[in-house]
């Protein structure tokens, strides 16, 4: 058998298997039903999800985006002068302390706790300007990761690892060559190690340049009576101490400014939770809170597809069927007549119900996601935005998992031979992990288990937004974050398939029909 | 016509647990001619096919179509056209769209469904779901599929299961017109009498063996082995006279004669054949199909025209003297007894 015959083979048997697809009305259907039902379901929750942010006008303040375009938070006290073309900033860091406001003890007494965050950060920066989101590239210390350089959000480099006392104060400098900004450290001002170097986006000549303080709130996760967890944010903030301070390169003059980078206001007018700065001989010290860093805080535009498992099993007993109904009719030894070398006739099988379900998948997730994220923005809810490559990659991801499930669900059914059995063992293996895992069942160590090993793993495809692991936040598959990479879940994923299809494939060859 | 237009299976052995299906099952099916596949169930004619066919491996032996396995064949139904099964359809699927697919698997295309669809019959049909089909037009369809590839070796599992009288002919004639193409046509049956008049050759199995391989003529013949029925109303000065000629003659009593297919010798007209009053003697076309009176004998050792001179001669009075004929159903039965019995049995052979 030459290799081109076996292509053509494939082909003939792979448009046999497509027209015995097509010429079944039930199997057509079932999986118009799986589409609308992913539709209709995503569509529906999307509808009865409201957001609102109170207030006389009930207008919600525009979240700034970062110069990838990701939603950020970018709240910062800054002190800052405007640097003109190439130059360099210095700074010594004697101490980064900070504040972390406890829950009340006696209800209206706030009480607070000295204490640093872990990614308490403070450091130097160069901004272009003070807008929210605007570029900018950062070397800082932190309260427990050492020395990193950042920019733009959502890049972190490390540095050293150790951290910053009067005793072993550490010594920053972020210089400016053109487009490139490179940051080193030293632990004693002459000797200096390079952290790392950054360009971050469009930098114009004339930037500003500066000291920083930022602090995220304080989480806690407690893990919740029933499985599942609780996680609080608490107000938190940094002040670090800096002296030796020295500007090189263009500042025509101009004096240092602060600015308390994206502080919010209060309906009085006040600003809520004010950083600060002063100046005392030489020495600079900067309070500040909230963070530099993507921003978290919003709804994923996959929670659209929250009917997707309801099309799924749909989509599972299609595929299960598509083999099963062979089989109980005696119709498998018609089918392997006319494709005796049975490896390939199954190959035909799982080619046409993944090319059928990755087609309706396509379908369902291309209407529910843009449409399901029109409804939440015009409901109010903030969603986090996403290039349009991963939008594309939600939408293709979703039907892909779609087709490797039902692959998965064709060779179980060839396997056990009956429908039962087999549309059980793929809800099994790919749809109760899931529920197990984002509804708050189970704890969350468990659920980032089931989400590595099971079929399940592949719904990492639709993870919109990645985690961060520079920003704090509670990254659990309730929240929509899975443990593992979109393409690494889709390759475990992918393997069930595979196994379960070589399986089929050497059971149907040892089986008499 | 690509490719050879045979069967040949050798030594073919299978065991399903402590049964042997298959116990050295060994014949070859040759083009331009009908071959009927018999014997009871059970006997191991579906499993031989299965075999042949690539569905079932066999524990030991060769099943080649065209001198190749059937799983090694390209475009398999281009070279051997099946019904194993008319019962194995989706219910929900309409004539068309099986035998499309069908085609589509073959590479070829709907003209070949809508030739197949007229020469089966079934073009008023071949849009309904094949679910509402009676048995019949379920055979149709599953030859139809056969037919699909225009393959040069033909398999049928029980074609006329299930088909009305009108079917039955239809099935005949398309069988013998295949046959006639120099295809090869393999037809099984439990039911001799399906055969008749179809097949021209016979391959006769029992216990997963062949009992008999031979052309149609040859085993009526060997089955009948020569018997001459004689009607006379003195059926003991007949004996004598047949009996001094070395002839074997037993009585076989006043019954009537019942038989499908008999030749007569009777009527040639210059011997004293007497007739009794009242007695029914009718002929058609050569075939006697009910004679009463008299007693009957059956002699064996000699040919009809010799019983009629040597009883002419002694001037015994005789009413009928037919060279007896089994029927392919006789002929079965007597070939197969042995097989039938055994599995009636205890099967404690089986295990040997």
């Amino acid at each position: 058998m030459t290799f081109a015959y076996g292509w053509r083979s494939l082909a003939r048997l792979s448009r046999a298997e497509w027209t015995k697809f097509r010429t079944v009305r039930g199997w057509v259907l079932g999986m118009a039903v799986a589409v609308l039902v992913t539709v209709g379901l995503g569509l529906f929750s999307a509808s009865g999800s409201h957001s609102s942010c109170g207030g006389p006008s009930d207008v919600c303040p525009a979240v700034p985006l970062g110069p990838g375009g990701e939603a950020v938070d970018d709240k910062f006290f800054f002190v800052h002068r405007t640097l003109d073309g190439d130059g360099s900033i210095t700074v010594r860091v004697t101490s980064l302390t900070g504040r972390i406001r406890l829950p009340d003890a006696t209800p209206g007494v706030r009480r607070v706790v000295p204490g640093v965050e872990p990614w308490a950060k403070a450091g130097v920066m160069i901004k272009d300007g003070t807008r929210q989101g605007a570029a900018y590239a950062a070397l800082m210390v932190t309260g427990r990761h050492g020395v990193r350089m950042q920019h733009d959000f959502v890049h972190d480099t490390a540095g050293g690892r150790s951290g910053v006392s009067q005793a072993a104060p550490r010594w920053l400098r972020l210089t400016r060559a053109g487009d490139e900004l490179t940051g080193y450290e030293s632990a004693d001002g002459t000797r200096w190690a390079k952290v790392g170097t950054a360009r971050p986006a469009g930098l114009p000549a004339a930037v500003q340049v500066g000291l920083f303080a930022a602090c995220p709130g304080d989480l806690t996760v407690r893990q919740a009576d029933l499985g599942g967890a609780v996680a609080a944010l608490r107000f938190a903030e940094a002040t670090a101490a800096f002296d030796h301070v020295a500007v090189r390169g263009g500042t025509s003059g101009g004096s240092w400014r602060d600015d308390d980078i994206g502080a919010e206001r209060e309906p009085g007018g006040a600003i809520h939770h004010p950083g600060g700065a002063t100046r005392a001989g030489g020495v600079f010290t900067v309070t500040g809170n909230g963070d530099i860093a993507p921003r978290t805080d919003g709804q994923m535009v996959e929670k659209t597809l929250s009917g997707l498992l309801a099309g799924l099993i749909v989509v599972i007993v299609v595929a299960v069927v598509f083999v099963t109904a062979e089989y109980r009719r005696g119709l498998i030894r018609t089918t392997l007549l006319a494709g005796p070398r049975r490896g390939r006739t199954l190959t035909a099988k799982a080619v046409v119900i993944a090319a059928v379900t990755f087609a309706a998948g396509v379908a369902a997730a291309g209407v529910t996601v843009p449409l399901g994220a029109h409804i939440l923005r015009a409901n109010g809810d903030y969603l986090l935005p996403v290039g349009p490559l991963t939008d594309l990659r939600v939408v293709a991801g979703t039907a892909a998992l779609l087709a490797v499930t039902a692959v998965l669900a064709l060779a179980l059914g060839t396997v056990f031979r009956r429908s039962a059995v087999a549309i059980t063992g793929a809800i099994a293996l790919v749809v109760l992990p899931r529920i197990l895992a984002t509804t708050s069942v189970l704890p969350v160590d468990a659920s980032r288990w089931l989400l590595r090993v099971t079929p399940a793993a592949g719904f990492a495809l639709q993870q919109s937004v990645p985690a961060y692991p520079q920003v704090t936040a509670f990254y659990s598959p309730q929240a929509g974050y899975y443990p593992l990479a979109p393409w690494a879940g889709f390759a475990v994923s992918c393997g069930y398939a595979v196994l379960a299809l070589a399986l089929a494939a050497l059971v149907l060859r040892r089986r008499d029909a | 016509m690509r490719g050879e237009a045979t069967i040949e299976v050798n030594g073919l052995r299978k065991r399903f647990g402590p049964t042997l299906a298959l116990d050295g099952m060994s014949f070859t099916v040759r083009p331009g001619r009908v071959t009927g596949f018999v014997g009871p169930n059970g006997a191991g004619k579906s499993t031989t096919m299965r075999v042949v066919l690539g569905l079932d491996a066999a524990d030991e032996g060769t099943a080649l179509v065209g001198g190749r396995p059937y799983r090694s064949l390209r475009e398999p139904l281009r070279h051997v056209g099946a019904l194993l099964d008319a019962a194995a359809l989706q219910p929900s699927r309409s004539a068309r769209g099986h035998l499309l697919w069908l085609a589509h698997s073959q590479g070829l295309g709907a003209r070949r469904v809508d030739e197949v669809i007229e020469q089966v019959g079934l073009r008023s049909a071949a849009r309904r779901k094949a679910g509402g089909f009676s048995l019949g037009m379920r055979q149709r369809l599953g030859i139809a599929a056969a037919l699909l590839g225009d393959p040069p070796v033909l398999m049928l599992d029980e074609p006329v299961n299930g088909l009305d009288p009108e079917g039955v002919i239809w099935i005949r004639g398309l069988l013998r017109s295949l046959a006639a193409q120099g295809r090869a046509v393999l037809v099984s049956s439990h039911l001799m009498g399906e055969l008749q008049g179809t097949a021209d050759h016979l391959i006769v199995v029992g216990r997963g063996r062949v009992i008999a391989d031979t052309g149609v003529t040859e085993l009526i013949a060997a089955v009948s082995r020569g018997r001459v029925a004689v009607r006379t109303p003195e059926p003991e000065r007949a004996m004598r006279t047949l009996a001094r000629a070395g002839a074997t003659v037993t009585v076989s009593g006043s019954d009537a004669l019942a038989v499908s297919r008999s030749e007569t010798f009777a009527a040639s007209g210059n011997g004293p054949l007497t007739v009794s009053g009242g007695e029914a003697f009718a002929v058609s076309g050569g075939e006697a199909f009910a004679v009463s009176g008299g007693d009957l004998l059956t002699v064996s050792g000699l040919p009809g025209e010799r019983i009629v001179a040597l009883l002419t001669a002694d001037s015994v009075p005789f009413s009928e003297v037919v060279a007896q004929r089994a029927t392919l159903e006789e002929a079965y039965l007597e070939l197969t007894r042995d097989a039938v019995e055994f599995h009636a049995g205890t099967g404690r052979e089986a295990v040997r």
